[in-house]
């Protein structure tokens, strides 16, 4: 079973919701970003989403811009993203990592090498922001054949026609995203979403997780009563951004703001 | 029936060339497209769409454009007459105004009363901008800040009809910057907002709806072969940046097996140097930027390259997917002309024949005369001229070392 099945199955168990951050691999640079994952883990995250920089993030606010300027001026490519997951599971091997990233690098790369890779390094699923399922035929042969699971976006623009074929392309969880707009952008409004997702539920079984203008306990311990899970990523680069000269203090940081949330989310 | 009649069945029902094009955007864009896609099917072949469109490409661009037969130039080459079709007499200088008016047609079909649009050079943001302050359309402009410093004559120009223009200091800071900062804006604004691409690149319908609207180039000068020349020319000439006026003058070609088609890319500094602009002729790699599937400079990890060329209008990493079809089946030959041939281009065609071209313009010269050379003078070849050179003056006068 992939972790992330097993994951989800074990909230639903324990009736608690999916916490689950994001960061870019190799930002400020590649060998912190294992380390921030564990304690990410530590602090409470069920799932880790990690972020595979790109020269054109299309559709991503200017936090997270700016951490794939700087993990790219590192030199971190897709190939470093796998030493890092490998590096990772060494230590963790129950919490499922699912790549988000662009198509680009995952083309150059090929199809069949990268879900190889994703495999062997400890990958348990992808999200490729600007790859919708009508254009997936191709890599999801890949990505079935080695048990990855394939992560879509449902926006708020998305037709009932458009959720129902996502919901039958899609595996693992449903990433809502919150609002329209790219990642970090004005706050998220939670009854709004609460409506949606209840519209959503009809179109698939998967859990629905939600992202975008999720920036603190609060939001996070509101959208955890109306989602399976709740997804933060900007509030959380932003922390990077401000200690990138110090990057020995990053970890504990972003411990102590996933925490929070936790906390938050657990206590509602 | 030619070997090349399937390309005109293209793209498919997904928007595809081949294996290049498709639909490859964040899940927030994918309504609006289907919309569109939907509102352009309807108008396409719609009788009153096509006459309000024919009529302000008459009274408002001011069109047919001529094609005028440079026979200085010819003569002092030695080789085939070299035709020009002058899309630099167009209302704003350049053929960018033919997609636009056709665009903003739609926007305003479509109730949209916001109107975004990227530029490389100006040009397009300077048509986007005009076709706005005619309908009445709030628009907004995003441009690189490398391209807005080296383009101030159309970025004033722009202001001064009204548009808002953006200065995009991400990245590169360049036409494929100004794209990204445009989709970001058109995924947070979708609603209101039109997104008029200024290519024939893009997610699907894009490269299919510029291209129809930019071929009214290629239909006139075919006409006008047929009346000037007495029969089809032997090649055509268009520089590619993401290739728009190359497309609209190529494609009611396309069949007509007979006519050999050269599109230029900017060779920058040369191939060899690395810093250039030019995808095909580079032999880039595939992959998917801006929502389609196409031949993109970029590096082993598919992270895409910064370019280079003395045109901000061909500064882009990309290509259409259309000509990168065409580039597979071999229909057409992508070359290079490189900054000091482009430079030179312009001079001479500026000298003998009193016509100053555009420097994206210049690269299609500077591979005519290499072409005419080859060639014989009882043939001939059309050069789409496809916009005017006022815009680059400065960027000359700092190469002759004047300041103004």
């Amino acid at each position: 079973m992939n972790r992330i099945d097993q994951c989800f199955a074990r909230l639903r168990d324990e009736s608690r919701k999916a916490l689950i951050p994001y960061i870019t691999a190799g930002d400020p640079a590649p060998q912190y970003t294992a380390e921030f994952l564990h304690a990410l883990v530590e602090a409470g995250a069920d799932l880790l989403e990690v972020g595979v920089p790109f020269s054109d993030p299309m559709a991503d606010g200017p936090v997270i811009q700016k951490a794939c300027e700087r993990a790219l001026k590192q030199g971190t490519r897709l190939s470093h993203v796998f030493d890092i997951v490998r590096e990772f599971r060494q230590e963790d091997t129950r919490t499922p990592i699912v790549l988000m990233g662009y198509l680009n690098p995952i083309e150059r790369m090929g199809y069949d090498t990268f879900a190889r890779e994703c495999r062997a390094a400890g990958v348990d699923g992808v999200l490729i922001v600007d790859m919708p399922p009508e254009e997936a035929d191709e890599l999801s042969v890949h990505l079935n054949e080695h048990a990855l699971h394939a992560v879509y976006l449902i926006a708020p623009t998305t037709s009932d026609e458009r959720a129902a074929v996502i919901g039958r392309h899609g595996s693992g969880y449903l990433y809502y995203v919150s609002l329209k707009g790219v990642t970090g952008s004005a706050s998220i409004d939670v009854e709004a979403v609460s409506r949606q997702l209840a519209h959503l539920r009809q179109f698939s079984d998967l859990p629905l997780c939600v992202g975008f203008g999720i920036r603190d306990a609060q939001s996070a311990a509101a959208v955890a009563q109306v989602a399976d899970g709740v997804i933060v990523g900007s509030a959380l680069v932003g922390l990077i951004a401000d200690n990138a000269d110090t990057p020995d203090v990053i970890a504990t940081k972003l411990a102590g703001t996933l925490a929070g949330m936790r906390e938050a989310m657990d206590r509602t | 029936m030619s070997r090349y009649s399937d390309l005109t069945r293209l793209p498919d029902a997904r928007g595809r060339y081949g294996v290049h094009g498709g639909r490859f955007v964040s899940e927030t864009l994918s309504f609006a497209l289907e919309e569109l896609e939907r509102i352009y099917a309807g108008l396409k072949d719609d009788a009153e769409f096509q006459a309000a469109f024919d009529y302000d490409l008459s009274h408002y661009v001011g069109r047919p454009s001529p094609l005028y037969h440079a026979s200085r130039w010819s003569n002092e080459l030695g080789g085939a007459q070299i035709w020009l079709k002058r899309e630099d007499l167009n209302h704003t200088g350049a053929h960018k105004i033919n997609n636009t008016i056709g665009q903003a047609l739609l926007a305003k079909k479509s109730g949209k009363p916001r109107v975004i649009a990227e530029t490389g050079a100006g040009q397009h943001g300077v048509a986007t901008a005009t076709v706005c302050a005619r309908l009445g359309l709030k628009c907004e402009i995003y441009m690189g800040a490398e391209d807005v410093e080296r383009q101030k004559l159309n970025v004033y120009r722009m202001r001064l009809l009204g548009a808002e223009v953006h200065a995009v200091e991400s990245g590169s800071r360049t036409l494929k910057d100004a794209m990204n900062e445009a989709l970001r804006d058109w995924v947070t604004n979708v609603d209101d907002t039109f997104y008029i691409i200024g290519t024939v690149a893009g997610p699907h319908p894009y490269p299919a709806m510029v291209r129809d609207f930019t071929s009214v180039i290629g239909r006139e000068a075919r006409r006008q072969s047929l009346e000037q020349i007495g029969h089809l020319p032997d090649a055509l000439v268009a520089c590619v940046g993401g290739g728009s006026n190359a497309i609209g003058l190529f494609y009611p070609f396309i069949e007509d097996e007979g006519v050999a088609m050269y599109g230029v890319e900017a060779g920058g500094e040369g191939i060899e140097s690395g810093r250039h602009a030019a995808p095909l002729a580079g032999n880039a790699p595939r992959g998917v930027l801006h929502g389609n599937r196409t031949y993109i400079m970029s590096d082993e990890g598919g992270q895409v390259l910064d370019t280079h060329s003395i045109s901000a209008g061909l500064d882009y990493p990309g290509v259409g997917p259309e000509h990168a079809h065409w580039k597979d089946i071999g229909r057409v030959n992508y070359v290079v002309a490189n900054d000091d041939q482009v430079l030179e281009a312009f001079r001479e065609v500026t000298r003998i024949e009193g016509i100053m071209p555009a420097l994206e313009t210049a690269h299609a010269l500077a591979h005519a005369k290499v072409l005419a050379r080859e060639m014989t003078p009882d043939q001939h070849i059309v050069v789409n001229l496809s916009g005017r050179g006022d815009k680059d003056i400065l960027t000359v006068a700092r190469i002759d070392g004047i300041e103004f």
